[in-house]
This record gives C-alpha cells, structure tokens and sequence, in this order.
C-alpha cells in the first residue's frame, strides 16, 4: 500500500505546492513577466530537475518557493501553512529549519574554512547534523580545514551542498549548481546531490538548462516563457556517474 | 553564532589599518574628553578638599587700622563662624642679582598655635616662634624661583627700615594658590612672594599693636553671605574699611574658578569632532563592506540568519573597532589628564593634587564614542539589514558614469584618460567625496583652533603692553597720596616723564546686581598709559559719567544711558549715582573707566594718585631701582618688560604643549580620513587598476589614478579647512572663553592657517605612501580571480 503510494505521487498531497503563481518585475517603464500563473507540486523524496532556457522564470520560481521572494499574484504552500502568507520572521524560520540552498556561484564565505562555513548554518537551524558529517557526505571529511580559496570550483561548490544540507531539510533548492563547472566536475556535483536526495530523502528541485541531467530526475519541468510547458516522469532515473555531456 | 564571529575576527585583522586609523580618531576624541572632564574634577575636588582641610576664609575685608576689640564685635555678627584678624603689609625685598625691587607680601601668623583660618601647608623647615621677630616663612614657589630654603636669609625694607629675614619654612597657602602681585595679571614668582611673619613681629614694625588691617572669616552653615558682607562693611567703614567680598571674589581663588570654568567649556567642543569624524569613517568603511560583502549578506539571509542578527554582525564589528578606540582612548585620557593636571600645578600652587579620574568620565566617554561611531554606521548597517536575500545574489549594477560630467565636456580635450579617471571617480560618489574632504578639513581647522591661541596671546600683549604702556614702569603707592608727589618722582635719577594713576575701590550696583570692583581715573591727554578697546582704538572717556568694559556691564545688566550706583569703599566713601556713558570692548577683567577730573570730583577730593607711570633712561637704571627700593610710600614696581617676559615664561611653554597635543590629533584626523579613503577607493578599484596594469600602465599612473583623488580632495580641503578652523575658533572663543576674567581676541595670522595646511598635507603625504606601497604589491593575478 505504502509502496504503491510512492510510486505514484500525484495521488498523494505534496508538502510544497504553488498556485497560480505570477512574479511581474517593472523596470521604469518596461515590465517583465517572469511568471505567468505557475502550478506546482512538489512530492516527499522525489527529485524534481526544472528545465528551460534562461529567462523563462526558473530562479523566479525557485525563489518564491524557498521563501526568499514574493509573488505578484498566487499562493505558495509548506505542508499546511502558506508561505506567502508568512512575515518576514517567519519566513526566516522557515528558511533556517526547512530550506537548503545551492546555487551556481558557490558564494562561501573567503575568510571561513570548509568546515566553518557549515557550521555557519548548523549552529542556527533546528535538527542539523554535525559539519564533519556533512562534509564526509560530499567527500570532502578531509578538507575540512581548509580556506574557499584553497578548494578547486568542484570542491567548493559541494561545500555549499553540505552547507545546504547540513540542517537536513525537507527541501533543497540547487540553481544551475553545476553552471560554472566542468563536466566532469559537474557530475561529481551532481552524485552529491543525488546521494542527498537518496539517503535522505530530501525532496529535490535541480534547476538547469542542461537536458542531459534531466534524467537523473523523478519528474521534469520544463519551463518557458514563464509558464511550466512540459511535465515529464521518468520511468527510471539514470544516476548521475552515467550521465556525459 | 559562533562561527560568524570568527569571520568577524578574520575581517577585522584584514583591514586591522584601517580599524585602527578609525580607532586611533575615536581615540582622540574620547582622550581629549577623559583629559577634559578629569581635569575638572580634579581641579575641583583639589581645590575643594585643599580649602577644607586648610580652613581658607569664606569672607575677606582689608582695613586701613582696626582695634583688636572690634574682632569680638565681628565674632557676633550672625552666621560668621571663626574670625582671623591679620596685619598684611607690602615689603620692598632686596634679592641678589635683580636690580628692579621685589615685592614681598608680608602675612601675619600667630606666633602660638596655628591661625583660624587660611592655615599653611609647610613644605619644609617650621613655622616661626614667639621670641624671634626676623622669622619668616615663605611661599614655595618664590622660594623655588631664588633657590631660597631654610637657613638663607633675605634683606627688606619694612617700613622705612632695613631688615634682615631669616626663613625658617615654607610653605603653600589655601590664600595664594595664584599667586598675583597687585596690579599684575600673571604669576611672578621671581618678583613677587608671600612671607608669613609672626603676627607679635609684624606688628611691632609697622607699628599695629593690638590693631589689624586684615581680617577673614568662615561662616556658619545656612549663613548669607551678603548680609555677613553688609554688617562687616558697616563695623570697619570708621576704620577705612575698603569693603568685604566672598570667597568667590578672592583673586586666587576667582583665577581657579575661571579656569574650571574654561576648562568645563572647553570639554564639549573639541570632543565632538573627532567624535563625528569617527562617526563618518566608521560609515564609510561599513558601507564598503556591506557593499562588499552583498552576496555573503543575501547567503546569510538564505540560510535563515534574521534581519537583526545580520545587522547586529556588523554592528559588532563598529563595536569592536569603537571598542578598540575607547581603550586606547581611556589610555590616553588617563595619561593626558595628568599631564594637564600636572601642568595646571605648576600654575596652581596645590600641596598635594587628587588625580583620581572617577570611572564617569571613563564610562561618559565611553558611551558617547560607542554612540557616536554606532550611529554613523547606522545607515550602512541598515543598508544590510534591508537588503532582500534574493536581491543580494545578483551583483549589484555596475555604477551609473555619467559621461561628460558638469565640466568634463569643456575639458576632456586636456585631460589626459587618468585624469578624467580621477574626475569621473570623484563625481561618481560625490557624498563620499564631501565627507572626505570635509574629515581632511577639519583636521586643519583643528590645528588653526590650536594655533590661534599663540596669535591671540601675541596680540594680547602687543595691545596690552606694546602699545597701550609706554611707560617702563609703574610705581604703585603704599596709600594714596596727593598729586604732589608727581614732582618728587620727576626728580629721581633718569626719569624722562611721569603721569598719575588712580584707581578707586567701589561698589557697583545696578537694581539687583552688583560688583566689586575699581573706577580708574583717565588722564585727557595720557601719554605713557593708554586705554585702548579691543578693536585697538584708543578709549574716549567723556568728562562726566563712567565707561565700562562690555563684561563688566554685561555682569551689571546697564547699557549706556542708564544710572548706576557707585559706593566708594575709601576716603570719605561717598556714594553716586553715575550714567554709564559708554561701554567698550577689553580682553582682560571688568574695568571701569572715568575721566579723572570726574573721578576727583566724585570723590570730594584733590587730585590725588596711588600709582605713577614712570618713563625712565635706561642708562640710570639700576639707580632708579636702588632709590625706589627706599621710598617709604613704594608698595609696588612693576617693570614692563619684566611683567612681558613673566607672561611669556607662564604661557608659552604651556601652549606649546597643548599645541604639540593638538598637532598629534590631527595628524591622526588627517592620517585617518586619508589612509581610510584611500584603503577604500583601492578595494573599489583594485580590479580596474590591475587591469590597467596588465595593459601596460606604470606603477606611477595607476598610484595617480588612486591617489590622484586624494590629492584633489585634500587641495579642495585646504580653503574648507581654514574657513571651519575660523569658524570653530570663532564659536570657541566666544562660548568658553567668556569669562570674568578674560575674553581671547580672535585673531587668527595667514601664517597659522598656512602651518595648519602644511602640517595637514604631510600627514595626507604620509598616509597615501602607505597605501602606494600597498599599490605596488598588487598581485595581478590575483586581483583578475577575485570576484567582486
Ligand atoms: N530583479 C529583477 N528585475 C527585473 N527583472 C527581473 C529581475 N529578476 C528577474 N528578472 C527577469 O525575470 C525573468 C526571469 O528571470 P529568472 O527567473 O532569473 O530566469 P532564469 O532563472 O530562468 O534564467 C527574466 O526576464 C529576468 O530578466
Ligand atoms: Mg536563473
């Protein structure tokens, strides 16, 4: 029963769910749809890839549900409780304890160590698990001590994946994590997140507009134009070490 | 929280220069404070505990001759506690190796036990016995001033007759703090000293027995002064009693009291603009940082930190760097605190010196810095704290160059592409600009303010004694005499002419307010002793009605027109109702003038005189000297040009010291705006200028381009500068050096605005080649990998 459940998650309720999401930016005179009325369910465990070329509204998108943007129009939901509804201290509780943040640009903190910038956020969020460990999760146990500036870009990019999900939350949020890297760097990435999502279970959302890691997902959303076009389930996910672009 | 402080401690060691060159400034600010407010307080409770341990009078009369008795009578007066009469005499003293004579101030004590009041402090030896009339004590510093001790003796001349005097002590005196000869307006302690003698041996030689001239008295708790003054006044007017005043109108102590005073003014100006000056640096650095920092901001956002935990980060780092400054500053604060004590007991004769800065001083400057430092960042911290989290992931957009700017488009066919760098720069961020030039400029004004002081003492005495005393010297009589006396003093040996002095002891009042004080009879046509106002014209003083000095009917409440009651406390004490018929402006005291027909007339009297300006012939000198130091009648003389040097030996040492303090200040204003600014522009454009490099421009263009603005906004600081350095001396003169005593002309030379302009530059010189020497490091590479 439970297991048929899984593998069939529209019948299930998402625990994050937007609706009819809008985001209109107005620069002077010009306004910029970047959202045009988005529906989206996100369900426990599974790893979602959004996919689309660049300006059609996926960052908007990934904002909005991590709490870290609002919307023009529409409702985003946590499990019962609405997120756009939130003030602003409460969207920061909600961003310490349940969101996990990865985005292109590793953005480590310079002046802290590998280590020191993990506990940067397990020292504040509710249920983290100790730096080292998260640290060991990405490979990288043993380059704890060492500076942002002494990490190759591969190395520093899964150090802000440990950072993310370190305070073991029900949602990471990963931004072209693999944009500025090689490929072969890219897919070590890549494995970390997955092995995240896997033993974990942390529900996943992996924006690119790279179509060849969209097989590593559960689902795909393609976006375009500020609109979701394209909703595909993989019947099986590849894993990321067989993926090659 | 933990690992964000450790980041905290990191950045602060990266730019540990710049931390410190606006901790340095905060500094400054909190040390001149702690040395300001301690000062005080240490001045006062000095003072205060000096007077109570040494029962100093709280009400004081002189009178011509008095009868003992009239002591029991005076001891009846309701409110007066303890009564001391004296006899107090002037002396011509005889001291090796100065021809001109020096006046000694002979003091009774009892040869029995010790007075009632104004007791001594002994410094060394005792104090004189009964039996041993030639004993006496003197005051320390004229002691220090002829390496005199016990055991030396001195010859004088009391009345008429010549004396040898045997010290046995000396001594300090609650009574001559400052010690001033009468007619003087600085110490002379070479010239002018106190001898206590045995009140038994006083008497006899100036032939007082069972008599008193002098008489001071303590009141009771609750006790009005002025009604003990009204019925003192009215048991000693029979016996020429010259008026009563309060401890507050006692020379040494008045001089004290204005000090404090000055002092206590003077805490609040200079404080507040290193202060603000931190204010702003703080601001500025924050902001870079913040600006810096944007991505780091919006992470700690992502990752949950809240609003004010972000803000209270870098709220921690002003903290720390104010922090910084407020220990050194305590540091300082302590040490300049007694420095300045210690330079205030060189004038101020204290047997011993509380320095003990209370912890309020600390903890006020303390709290002031912190908030003044806190509230300059406030607007970069709150630049953090509103920046959303997803708006900080993106770079922020490159800065808007207007192309052309106001005067560029004129220009640009001069300029060369470094030039126009520099232009372009400073128009770019002209608030930062303008907060830079306006730090540079108030390091300037801070040393034209300091500087100014030596212009205005310099004017002082050249309109004080250059211009307005022709005379070589001023004879002032032991008791007024009849203005025949004039042709005596023209036939001693070398005197070239002679003009009359009278000044007469009154009481202004004026409706509810009164003063203390003398009216000065004016020669029509005077030649050696002029009057002249501050503006350095010579005073008209019309034949009927008085001429005061601003302050003294700013004390009264009168302008011109109006009657004021003038009681005469001599002679035949008549009391007149006088129109002020015009005030002047005078740097030093509260005089008042008359016309000395007018003055003669008020007093029902023949012209009569109490001192003579005397134009003598160098050649004779010392006879002169050797002559007057007989004259019965002599109380005083005061040479010019002795009384110039004993002005410049007590002040100027000191305002050098202060002067040199105040270089050192803003050196640090201007070596911490400077270096700041610079450390600030060469983060903003380390990139650009690296590039620069690798395309081929020198070391010396890119330092031009940096430091380039600098060197601008100093140049534009200069005239910004010396126009605030005026106002600021302008605004201090007229606040905290308007007292009673005296007011400081503002006079400001070219030269002092050109020193302060020097002095500036170099400290600016000093900070930009350290911050070249950072320029030629540039590491290219590893400027081209950062991402800004
Ligand atoms: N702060 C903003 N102001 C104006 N326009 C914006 C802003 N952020 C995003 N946009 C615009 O919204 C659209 C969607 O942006 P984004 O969600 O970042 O796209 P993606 O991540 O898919 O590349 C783009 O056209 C972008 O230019
Ligand atoms: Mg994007």
């Amino acid at each position: 029963m439970l297991a048929r459940e899984q593998s069939l998650p529209s019948e299930r309720e998402a625990p994050i769910r937007g609706r009819a999401l809008t985001k209109l930016y107005r620069v002077g005179e010009i306004e910029v749809r970047a959202l045009r009325g988005v529906d989206v369910d996100l369900f426990a465990a599974e790893l979602v890839v959004l996919l689309g070329p660049s300006g059609s509204g996926k960052s908007t998108l990934l904002n909005i549900l991590g709490g870290l943007d609002a919307p023009t129009s529409g409702h985003a939901y946590f499990r019962d409780q609405e997120i756009t509804a939130f003030n602003q201290s409460q969207l920061t509780r909600y961003r310490r304890d349940h969101v996990g943040f990865v985005f292109q640009f590793y953005n480590l903190m310079p002046s802290l160590t590998a280590e020191e910038n993990v506990s940067l956020v397990t020292e504040i969020a509710a249920r983290a698990m100790p730096a080292a460990d998260a640290l060991d999760l990405v490979g990288l146990g043993d380059r704890r001590a060492h500076f942002p500036a002494q990490l190759s870009g591969g190395e520093q990019q899964r150090v802000a994946i440990a950072r993310a999900i370190a305070k073991q939350p029900d949602l990471l949020l990963c931004d072209e994590p693999t944009g500025a890297l090689d490929s072969k760097t890219g897919i070590l990435v890549l494995e970390a997140i997955e092995r995240i999502n896997r033993e974990l279970g942390t529900t996943t959302v992996l924006i690119t507009h790279n179509a060849i890691i969209a097989d590593m997902a559960d689902r795909v959303l393609a976006l375009a134009d500020g609109r979701i076009v394209d909703v595909r389930e993989n019947a099986s996910r590849r894993s990321a070490r067989d993926l090659s672009w | 929280m933990r690992t964000l402080n450790r980041k905290l401690v990191r950045d602060l060691w990266r730019m540990r220069f710049q931390a410190l060159a606006i901790a340095l400034v905060v500094a400054s600010g909190v040390g001149l404070l702690i040395m300001s407010l301690s000062s005080v307080e240490a001045l006062e409770e000095t003072a205060a505990a000096y007077y109570e341990r040494y029962r100093f009078g709280e009400v004081f009369a002189t009178v011509k001759r008095a009868p003992q008795r009239l002591s029991g009578r005076i001891a009846d007066i309701p409110g007066v506690q303890a009564v001391e009469t004296r006899i107090v005499k002037l002396a011509t003293l005889d001291m090796p190796g100065l021809a001109e004579p020096v006046i000694g101030r002979l003091v009774s004590i009892p040869e029995r036990g010790p007075p009632a009041l104004n007791r001594l402090s002994l410094r060394a030896g005792r104090t004189v016995v009964a039996g041993r009339p030639d004993e006496v004590v003197v005051s320390e510093p004229f002691a220090e001033a002829h390496g005199l001790g016990p055991g030396d003796s001195i010859g004088a001349i009391l009345n008429g007759h010549r004396r040898t005097l045997d010290i046995v002590g000396v001594a300090l005196s609650p009574e001559y703090v400052y010690a001033i000869a009468p007619g003087a307006w600085t110490p002379d302690d070479k010239r002018y000293g106190i001898l206590w003698m045995g009140r038994e041996a006083l008497a006899a030689a100036f032939d007082l027995d069972g008599a008193f001239n002098d008489v001071s008295l303590s009141l009771q708790r609750g006790a009005t002064v002025e009604d003990v003054i009204e019925r003192l006044d009215d048991l000693l007017a029979p016996y020429g009693g010259t008026g009563a005043f309060s401890r507050a109108d006692q020379i040494s102590n008045w001089y004290v009291t204005n000090e404090i005073e000055q002092q206590r003014n003077m805490s609040a100006v200079l404080p507040t603009i290193f202060l603000a000056v931190a204010a702003t640096l703080a601001n500025m650095l924050l902001a870079r940082i913040i600006a810096i920092e944007r991505d780091e901001i919006g992470l700690l956002k992502v990752f949950g930190y809240s609003d004010l935990e972000i803000g209270w980060h870098y709220t921690k780092l002003v903290l720390a760097i104010a922090g910084l400054g407020v220990v050194l500053g305590w540091a300082l604060g302590a040490w300049l605190g007694r420095v300045n004590t210690e330079i205030y007991a060189e004038f101020y004769r204290f047997p011993f010196l509380f320095y003990r800065p209370g912890a309020g001083a600390f903890v006020l400057a303390a709290l002031l810095s912190v908030g003044a430092t806190l509230f300059g960042s406030l607007t970069a911290v709150r630049q953090a704290v509103i920046l959303p989290p997803a708006e900080a992931m993106r770079p922020p957009a490159p800065p808007m160059y207007r192309r052309g700017g106001f005067s560029m488009a004129g220009l640009g066919g001069w300029l060369d592409q470094p030039t126009r760098m520099v232009l372009r720069q400073i128009l770019r961020w002209p608030i930062r600009s303008l907060l830079t030039t306006a730090g540079i400029g108030m390091a300037i004004a801070v040393l034209v303010v300091a500087m100014q002081w030596i212009d205005a003492i310099e004017h002082m005495v050249n309109v004080y004694f250059r211009q307005a005393q022709h005379q070589d010297m001023t004879v002032a009589l032991a008791e007024t005499q009849s203005s025949v006396v004039l042709r005596g003093f023209e036939a001693l040996p070398g005197v070239l002419a002679v003009e009359p002095m009278r000044a007469v002891s009154v009481r202004f009042v004026h409706g509810h307010r009164t003063h203390r004080g003398s009216v000065q009879g004016v020669m029509p046509e005077a030649r050696l002793s002029l009057v002249y106002d501050a503006a350095g014209a010579i005073l008209e003083v019309p034949l009927a009605g008085l001429v005061l000095s601003t302050s003294l009917a700013k004390k009264l409440s009168v302008e011109p027109g109006e009657m004021v009651t003038v009681k005469v406390l001599e002679g035949r004490r008549p009391e007149r109702t006088v129109p002020v018929a015009a005030v002047f402006e005078t740097y030093i005291g509260t005089p008042a003038y008359m016309h000395m027909a007018a003055l003669n007339r008020m007093m029902r009297e023949r012209p009569a005189v109490n001192a003579v300006h005397l134009l003598a012939d160098d050649v004779h000198r010392d006879e002169l000297f050797a002559t007057l130091k007989d004259l019965p009648n002599v109380a005083t003389v005061m040479v010019v040009d002795a009384a110039i040097d004993a002005f410049y030996e007590t002040l100027a040492e000191t305002i050098m010291i202060y002067v040199s303090f105040f270089a050192a200040f803003s050196c640090t204003l201007a070596f911490g705006v400077v270096y700041n600014s610079a450390r600030i522009a060469l983060s903003e454009r380390a990139r650009e200028l690296g590039t620069l490099r690798i395309l081929g421009f020198t070391r010396f263009e890119i330092s031009y381009i940096l430091l380039g603005e600098l060197g601008l906004l100093t140049i534009a600081a200069l005239p910004v500068g010396c126009l605030v350095g005026y106002g600021l001396a302008w605004t201090i003169v007229t606040t905290s050096f308007d007292t009673e005593l005296y007011r400081v002309p503002l006079v400001i030379e070219t030269s002092t605005y050109g020193i302060a302009m020097l002095i500036v530059l170099a400290a600016a010189v000093v900070s930009a080649a350290f911050v070249r020497r950072r320029l030629d490091r540039l590491d290219l590479v590893a400027v081209l990998k950062t991402r800004e």
